[in-house]
């Protein structure tokens, strides 16, 4: 009986394994030897520890604190006040919903548009590299200087390429930074953020496994239906990998919101708000109560979406 | 699984590196320019002293010339500091607010002026300037009073500048029209609905929100319509109905005859507009006359230059200067004096014009230099009325009720450039059409109300 033997084998292992330990166990019984082995570590931690956690908690200590700069005499412990300024000034939701409008917006369309362009470029054709190394180099520009030239040379209603290309359609020819503060916005990181989605998405493809798209061919699949079937399911886990890192990134965008709209319009994302807290308002106290709002959120945020929406986190990758 | 090759993920990778080569250069530039240093020998006692400034031109220059300076005063050693506004603003003022003591010499603005010394953070520099030489009398006195609290000068200017209008006389004449030397915004309005057309803008205006950007444009209307920030009493005045028929004024000018894209122009891309021929009139800066007057312009010689335009009020110019100031916490005052008052004397206008080029004369600072036959000579078209209109601003009371600061443009609060800021925000949104403008003034006068009464 094989299935038996194997369960008796593999019984046997784990009470051999438990052996092990404790014959290792009683061998490092030594205290001195424990006691130096963990101090040998206490360096690495507290350094990891003062790295990681004293800003944090540094930022916890100045949001109980009035502290504007321009107010040196002013300074003094104010327990919750700050908090209690944070959430009656009405800056906090607006904020948020614009955080998340803008992230959502920026990574959807960046996912399709990166979607679009991983089918193409896994395709075989003549100018194959250079295409590819052409469409990542949005993403190595850098943000503010990639907002600065959609500012001045795309969205521009004098000179403006966008309004250009849409004078010769015929199509409406809108002032963006005015009527569509949000749309300009996301245009600008949808641009940035493709290359990054389609990197990823393009990796996906590369590592599809061709004997089973032979199969399926074979089999008289239409392209649809094996892309539906096959191509989608197996890149549900570098979709989840892309929303994931790019909604982290996206989370903290500033430059094209400082370049374009300076906050206006809808655009006054967290990040933004934090900013202007901070280095206008020279208010270190509520900026910081800003900060450990903002990061309670994530958090929360962020536990909350790797539990439950993302199956990388939750079963990990099945090749 | 098969493998596949990838071949263009050389090229990507080499792509990377080549950027992120770039990148790390133009890093190694801006460190460099941000905190470039000028040494000399020094000679038994020798004395340092740290100028933090701003990135303009003409500070620049100061740098470039400061060699003449250390060459006549051997064992000082000056050493500069340059960084952008922005940046400038918050590093000098968490130095001096927590008494590190890095600068013995820092450029700020008349905004900060008056402000800093009630908090007692510089020093006074009446016992440095009185001497024949430097003739304080000289320094234009709008310019004086703005850098002065309590009747003691807290700050030397080093380059001041008001506002006025300026026009591209060809677009102007081709319309038939004329521009009053002291015209009213209300005859502004008038020309700039007549010249507008499918190619060209009537004017052009700051609308970027910003205490310093949309608002510096702003609060000089507001102060000629009648209304103003505050009252005596601290009371904010922000949805009086002057300040909302500024306001109002403002939207329609826009709308009607500003650029179609308003809320993404500053003076830089007004500046371009102008140079473009795409606008009939920009109300902005004296200093920016100098920039449509320079050889590169293509409308040199085309422009004419008029008062700010008013309605209830005499003028409406703002005022500002960069001006230089010492913090209580340098140990050497005397030395940063000595060097303030080089920087900012008639000789050192005299060193720039001789040695730079006497349009890079830093300007709007000393009476002086606008009778300087040379000056004249190179700034013909916009030095006489940038003289004009900077004697004749009255920083103590622009508007048409009295004020309780000093400032044309700004209020010399610490709050302001928070309340400036969100209600120029608001007013973007009404300029945009999200609300309206009552609605962004109501909501800006609870703003400015709290800032408000933390003054009483």
């Amino acid at each position: 009986m094989p299935a038996f033997s194997a369960r008796l084998w593999f019984s046997r292992d784990l009470r051999e394994v438990r052996l092990f330990l404790q014959k290792a166990k009683s061998t490092t019984k030594k205290t001195a030897d424990k006691a130096k082995l963990k101090g040998l570590l206490y360096p690495a931690v507290i350094f990891v520890i003062i790295l990681t956690q004293l800003p944090f908690l540094l930022t916890i200590v100045f949001s109980s604190i009035n502290w504007n700069l321009l107010k040196p005499a002013d300074r003094q412990f104010v327990g919750l006040e700050n908090y209690a300024t944070v959430f009656s000034s009405g800056d906090l939701i607006p904020a948020l919903i614009a955080t998340i409008t803008m992230t959502t917006m920026a990574v959807v369309s960046s996912l399709l548009l990166g979607l679009l362009f991983a089918l193409l470029l896994d395709r075989k054709f003549k100018g194959r590299a250079l295409a590819r190394t052409l469409i990542i180099t949005p993403f190595l520009v850098m943000p503010a200087a990639a907002a600065l030239s959609w500012k001045f040379s795309m969205f521009d209603t004098n000179i403006g390429a966008v309004n250009y290309f849409a004078g010769l359609l015929g199509l409406p020819e809108p002032a963006w930074i005015t009527d569509y503060p949000m749309v300009s916005i996301v245009i600008v990181l949808a641009w940035q953020f493709t290359p990054f989605m389609m990197l990823i998405l393009l990796a996906g493809l590369q590592s599809q496994d061709q004997e089973v798209l032979e199969a399926a061919a074979v089999d008289g699949s239409s392209t649809w239906k094996t892309f539906q079937l096959i191509t989608m399911p197996h890149l549900r886990v570098y979709f989840e990998i892309a929303i994931l890192l790019g909604t982290i990134i996206l989370l903290q965008v500033f430059d094209p919101i400082a370049i374009l709209t300076k906050g206006t319009g809808g655009t006054k994302t967290l990040s933004y708000l934090l900013y202007e807290r901070a280095f206008i308002g020279l208010n270190v106290g509520e900026a910081a109560a800003y900060g450990v709002i903002v990061v309670v959120i994530t958090i929360v945020l962020a536990t909350l979406a790797l539990r439950t929406l993302f199956s990388v986190f939750t079963r990990g990758v099945r090749a | 699984m098969r493998q596949r090759k990838a071949p263009w993920l050389g090229a990507a990778a080499a792509l990377f590196t080549a950027a992120l080569v770039s990148a790390s250069c133009g890093g190694g530039t801006d460190t460099a320019e941000e905190a470039e240093t000028t040494t000399t020998e020094t000679a038994a006692t020798p004395v340092t002293i740290t100028v933090a400034t701003v990135n303009n031109g003409q500070m620049k220059d100061m740098e470039q010339l400061t060699a003449e300076y250390e060459a006549q005063n051997p064992g000082v050693d000056v050493v500069f500091q340059i960084m952008e506004e922005g940046d400038l603003r918050s590093s000098v003022t968490a130095d001096i607010a927590s008494g590190a003591g890095q600068y013995d010499v820092v450029t700020i603005g008349s905004y900060e002026v008056p402000q800093w010394a009630a908090n007692g953070w510089l020093t006074d520099l009446t016992p440095y300037v009185g001497t024949p030489e430097y003739d304080v009398d000289d320094i234009i006195k709008p310019v004086r009073d703005a850098l002065s609290y309590e009747g003691q000068l807290y700050a030397v200017p080093f380059y001041g500048e008001s506002s006025i209008l300026m026009y591209n006389k060809e677009i102007i004449e081709a319309a038939g029209l004329t521009v009053p030397n002291k015209p009213t915004w209300q005859e502004v309005a008038e020309i700039a609905k007549k010249v507008k057309s499918d190619k060209v803008n009537g004017i052009c205006m700051r609308g970027k929100p910003g205490w310093g950007e949309s608002f510096a444009v702003l609060t000089t209307m507001v102060q000629t319509f009648g209304g103003n920030w505050y009252d005596m009493d601290w009371k904010a005045g922000v949805n009086s109905p002057e300040f909302t028929q500024a306001i109002t004024f403002y939207k329609d000018l826009l709308e009607t005859a500003g650029p179609k894209d308003p809320l993404s122009y500053s003076f830089n891309e007004c500046l371009n507009g102008m140079k473009n021929g795409d606008f009939a009139m920009w109300y902005d800066a004296t200093s920016l006359a100098g920039l449509l007057e320079s050889d590169d312009s293509p409308v040199k010689g085309k422009m004419g230059y008029v008062y700010a335009p008013v309605v209830k009020t005499k003028n409406s110019g703002w005022l500002w200067a960069w001006s230089l100031a010492i913090p209580k916490t340098t140990k050497n005052v005397d030395a940063a004096a000595d060097f303030i008052t080089w920087a900012t004397s008639k000789e050192y206008h005299q060193l720039v014009g001789e040695t730079l080029d006497w349009n890079r004369v830093p300007p709007g600072s000393r009476t002086s230099t606008f009778e300087n036959p040379n000056y004249k000579e190179a700034a013909a078209a916009y030095a006489p009325i940038t003289l004009e209109v900077m004697s004749s601003v009255n920083p103590n009371q622009p508007g048409v009720n009295p004020q309780p600061w000093v400032g044309i443009q700004y209020v010399s609060i610490p709050e302001f450039q928070d309340v400036g800021n969100q209600v120029a925000q608001l007013v973007a949104d009404a300029v945009a059409g999200r609300i309206t403008v009552k609605e962004a003034l109501d909501k800006g006068q609870e703003i400015a109300q709290k800032a408000g009464d933390a003054q009483k």
